[in-house]
């Protein structure tokens, strides 16, 4: 029984579509699973053979604050990366302003060295960072971390801002200009809306960036300042059965993030490849 | 009657025919670049000048009024110490073999998702989802939930499939390592892809088809060629972070058993942080930083020259 | 009272220079148009009376007051750019009252003015509507509609119809005409179609490569051509051009043989020839009528012909491989390949210099 090239083309898109989601399962797999932990007893989720069924409870995320704190160190996180990506938008967006719409030839050059800074690796400045933190009272502060996350994260929100001015046609502004608008509402009634769900992204991406970050926040915290991901890693010397919680505790951390990373990726890519990728 | 001589001045500009209000622009422009500039600038001189202070003197937090010029000596004790051969060879194959793994299922997947089919984007929202996990959960997932020789998962598996489980992190500590990093990198390369597959010239693939090509010829003469300058961007984007791994093997491992999972950036937060030796962490630190500077030299020359093309 | 001065201005970005020395005169009430080919810097020097482009030296003078440095809000100018350059987030109605808002006029008056504005367009029904729900001629349409509310003294187009489709452009053209008479706004408007040039304007600018090659009303610009760039760019066929030598000239008349072999008789000034200087012979297409061969001026070879139902354009070849165009009537059945002869109407021909300059004709200095 020979196909028709009609049948043979929906087998190959069917077959293809089958294998494409074994394998998004697959990898999709381990969060499925972190997910489905938090939601067994502790005595379940160390059981052998691991079991897929089993009655859920949400024990766990119940008494999520009153074993680990979790309150607090979520706060951490939300103060430090809003706080940070605030402050970084705030000194990105002129900044991307000008080199978009007062190009220069030094414009290129300044980019390329803003996007050079983030590929200096962490450790090489571990050493006097510490320093300098020990000796500022900065160690163990949320002021510490949020200055170094804005200036982590500030070559990433200036350049994308910048490529999303840019996309802004340059007759709608000259027409503010005809129309009577200064530079302050050229940008606050013209410019700014227009690139509302440009600007929406980089401030998703700096979001994610910071509360995801697990360097800084593991050296330069203990208690006081440390976020989320200081809280996880504690669990790695762990007192008892703690597997249910550990998985509560990931799923309420990681949350938030994997739902801005899914309704933004198509801007990730922009912000992440420094545009080489389109 | 306006003389040429009013006319010239009408028209009020310096020697160089540049005119007030160009230089206004400017000026404005200078000043909305220059808090960025001037942080980024204080934030890499000052931190790096730093290390190259330290990494002369021999100066350790627990004995601070010891310190002195030591030259190269630091260099020289971080070349010569036990962990530093271990330091540099598993960072060359945590980087080396994520990176494989990583552009080699890339561009296995985002080919395959490709193809409109029923569920895709739901597809591909699973598949780029490790990405966003932080690092810490990352590593704890799948050190106690999945690799866990006695209820992990794997464990479960292979004894259904009647074989001894493996204990990972005691026997294979770097591959579980690899495992973790790939996992949270894989999606990374997969979206850089994708996004490079949908700009494929549907039409020259028509075109080959037509002329007879295979769906093996269309891969490897249209497609992998349009893909490679974004693999090339994934492989150095890649390369940069991945030699600074830190969180997964803080979080799991400690560098260790022995030195089998330290690598060079963990080698120095360990020096530093652990054994409170400055002048020898910023030795390495300074190490590191060449490194990744000679990473960045190539990624920048193939990015960099048109960040300011038209989009 | 709204006219407009350019003295001598010059643009240059970086070393290359646009426009080279531009004086000119807009009066009140004018409808001026820049035409000329694409780089021959007609929209930078528009966009230099509007203030969006640095001007390298000279003055713009607009009713005696010099506008040369001051910013493009305050010269009272309204612009239609080629994309419209609508504000994408803003409704019709908001998009048309942005300039009076930013002026700080109250809001009855900006209401009045918005409302009579688009009842003159007809864009009353839309005034809520965004402008990606508009059609292209809609677009057109609030972008004029800007323009008009904020009753600017001189209305600047940048080849406002080209992204239309041919019968919308029509149509459109129309419009504007009425709307120049309606408003007896000053308008200065840009295209490189230079029917719209034809149709549209009071006083034609051609340019090329930053120079003003002649002004004047359309009618003068078609029949008395000071070059022949302005002669070979106004007219659609273009005129035709063949070479020739001067045989004989006076003060009233030359004499010239053709390389493509006739002799004619030209009623135009001879004074600045001699015998045996270099011309042009011009003719345009209409001017030349179709005979047997051997019995007109001179003889042709057919190459093609195409026939567009209200006329025949018949592309020919002289026996010294120069091309004519001729406009003829549409019945007319002209074989490929074959010879036929041309007749050209003498007193609607032109005679070009050697530098390409028009040869004043008799009657200029007459009429």
């Amino acid at each position: 029984m020979l196909l028709t090239l009609k049948q043979q083309r929906r087998l190959h898109t069917v077959a293809m579509g089958a294998l494409a989601w074994l394998v998004a399962l697959l990898i999709f797999f381990p969060i499925f699973w972190m997910i489905l932990t938090s939601f067994k007893t502790e005595i379940e989720a160390f059981a052998t053979p691991p079991s897929l069924f089993f009655t859920p409870t949400l024990e766990n995320y119940i008494t999520i604050n009153e074993r680990s704190d979790y309150f607090h160190f979520a706060w951490n996180s939300v103060v430090i990366s809003f706080t940070s990506t605030i402050i970084g938008m705030l000194i990105a967006v002129p900044a991307a302003y000008s080199m978009a719409f007062f190009e220069t030839k030094r414009t290129n050059f300044t980019l390329q060295w803003m996007l050079s800074t983030k590929m200096l690796p962490p450790v090489g400045v571990l050493v006097p960072i510490y320093l300098l933190f020990k000796d500022f009272h900065l160690l163990d502060s949320k002021t510490g971390l949020i200055i170094i996350y804005t200036l982590i994260n500030l070559p990433i929100m200036v350049w994308m801002a910048y490529t999303y001015f840019k996309e802004v046609p340059k007759d709608i502004l000259e027409a503010a200009r005809i129309d009577g608008a200064n530079m302050l509402q050229e940008i606050w009634r013209i410019l700014l809306p227009m690139t509302k769900g440009g600007l929406a992204s980089t401030v998703l991406l700096s979001l994610i960036l910071s509360w995801n970050e697990a360097f800084w926040s593991l050296n330069l915290t203990a208690y006081n300042a440390a976020p989320l991901t200081s809280l996880i890693a504690s669990y790695s010397s762990p007192e008892g059965l703690f597997w249910a919680k550990l998985s509560a505790v990931s799923t309420l951390a990681c949350a938030p993030i994997l739902i801005f990373g899914w309704i933004s990726q198509k801007q990730l890519v922009r912000g992440l490849s420094f545009g080489a990728v389109k | 009657m306006d003389t040429l001589a009013s006319i010239d001045k009408a028209k009020e500009s310096d020697s160089t025919g540049v005119s007030n209000a160009a230089k206004k622009n400017a000026l404005i422009s200078f000043f909305m670049v220059s808090p960025s500039v001037i942080l980024l600038l204080v934030w890499m001189i000052i931190p790096l000048g730093m290390t190259i202070y330290f990494s002369m003197m021999n100066y350790n937090l627990l004995s601070p009024e010891d310190t002195w010029f030591v030259g190269w000596e630091n260099f020289e004790y971080f070349i010569t110490d036990d962990g530093f051969a271990s330091g540099v060879t598993n960072t060359l194959i945590l980087v080396g073999s994520v990176l494989l793994i990583t552009v080699v299922f890339g561009i296995l997947i985002s080919v395959l998702v490709n193809i409109p089919f029923w569920g895709q984007g739901i597809v591909r929202v699973m598949l780029i989802s490790p990405f966003f996990i932080m690092p810490t959960v990352n590593a704890l997932v799948w050190k106690n939930l999945l690799l866990h020789p006695v209820s992990g998962v794997f464990a479960a598996i292979s004894v259904f499939f009647g074989y001894e489980p493996i204990d990972w992190f005691s026997d294979y500590p770097l591959t579980a390592i690899v495992i973790i990093v790939s996992w949270q990198w894989l999606p990374f390369a997969v979206l850089l892809l994708m996004t490079a597959m949908q700009s494929l010239d549907q039409e020259q693939q028509e075109a080959a088809r037509l002329d007879g090509a295979s769906s093996l010829d269309v891969f490897r003469h249209l497609t992998l060629p349009h893909l490679s300058r974004a693999i090339a961007v994934v492989v150095m984007i890649e390369t940069i972070f991945l030699l600074s791994i830190f969180a997964e093997i803080f979080t799991t491992t400690g560098g260790g058993p022995g030195y089998e999972t330290t690598n060079l950036a963990y080698l120095i937060y360990s020096q530093a942080l652990l054994q409170y030796d400055v002048g020898m962490a910023s030795a390495g630190g300074l190490i590191a930083v060449i490194l990744a500077n000679i990473a960045a030299f190539f990624l920048v020359r193939i990015v960099g020259k048109n960040l300011t093309d038209n989009t | 009272m709204s006219n407009l001065t350019i003295k001598n201005l010059r643009k240059s970005y970086g070393d290359t220079e646009i426009l080279k020395g531009i004086d000119l005169e807009v009066e009140d009430h004018d409808f001026v148009v820049f035409v000329g080919p694409s780089g021959c810097g007609k929209s930078t020097l528009l966009r230099s009376i509007a203030g969006l482009e640095e001007v390298t030296s000279g003055q713009i003078l607009l009713d005696q007051n010099d506008i040369t440095d001051v910013a493009p809000a305050k010269r009272d100018l309204a612009m239609v750019f080629q994309s419209y350059a609508l504000y994408p987030h803003m409704s019709v109605g908001k998009n048309m009252s942005f300039a009076l808002e930013l002026a700080g006029e109250s809001k009855d008056v900006i209401a009045k003015k918005v409302a009579s504005a688009a009842e003159i367009l007809e864009l009353d029904k839309l005034l809520e509507r965004k402008p990606k729900d508009l059609s292209g001629g809609q677009r057109q349409r609030v972008a004029i509609g800007r323009s008009i509310v904020r009753n600017p003294k001189i209305f600047l187009f940048d080849e406002p119809l080209s992204n239309l489709d041919a019968s919308l452009r029509v149509q459109m053209r129309l419009e504007l005409a009425r709307l120049h008479k309606d408003l007896k706004a000053t308008m200065i408007y840009v295209t490189h179609d230079q029917v719209e040039a034809m149709t549209l304007a009071d006083k034609v600018v051609v340019l090329n490569a930053g120079k003003i090659e002649q002004v004047g009303s359309p009618i003068e610009l078609y029949n008395r051509p000071a070059n022949m760039f302005v002669a070979g760019f106004l007219g659609m066929p273009r005129m035709s051009f063949l070479t020739a030598q001067v045989a004989s000239c006076t003060d009233t008349y030359v004499t010239i043989k053709l390389d493509a072999g006739a002799e004619l008789t030209l009623p135009v000034q001879g004074h600045s020839l001699s015998k045996g200087s270099k011309v042009t012979f011009g003719i345009r297409p209409e001017h030349i009528t179709v005979v047997e061969e051997n019995a007109g001026m001179i003889n042709t070879s057919v190459d093609a012909s195409e026939h567009i139902g209200s006329d025949t354009f018949c592309y020919v070849k002289t026996t010294n491989n120069e091309d004519i165009t001729i406009r003829t009537q549409s019945d007319c059945s002209v074989v490929d390949n074959s010879k036929i002869g041309l007749e050209f109407d003498i007193s609607q021909s032109h005679l070009f210099d050697n530098d390409g300059i028009a040869i004043a004709t008799r009657t200029t200095s007459v009429s």
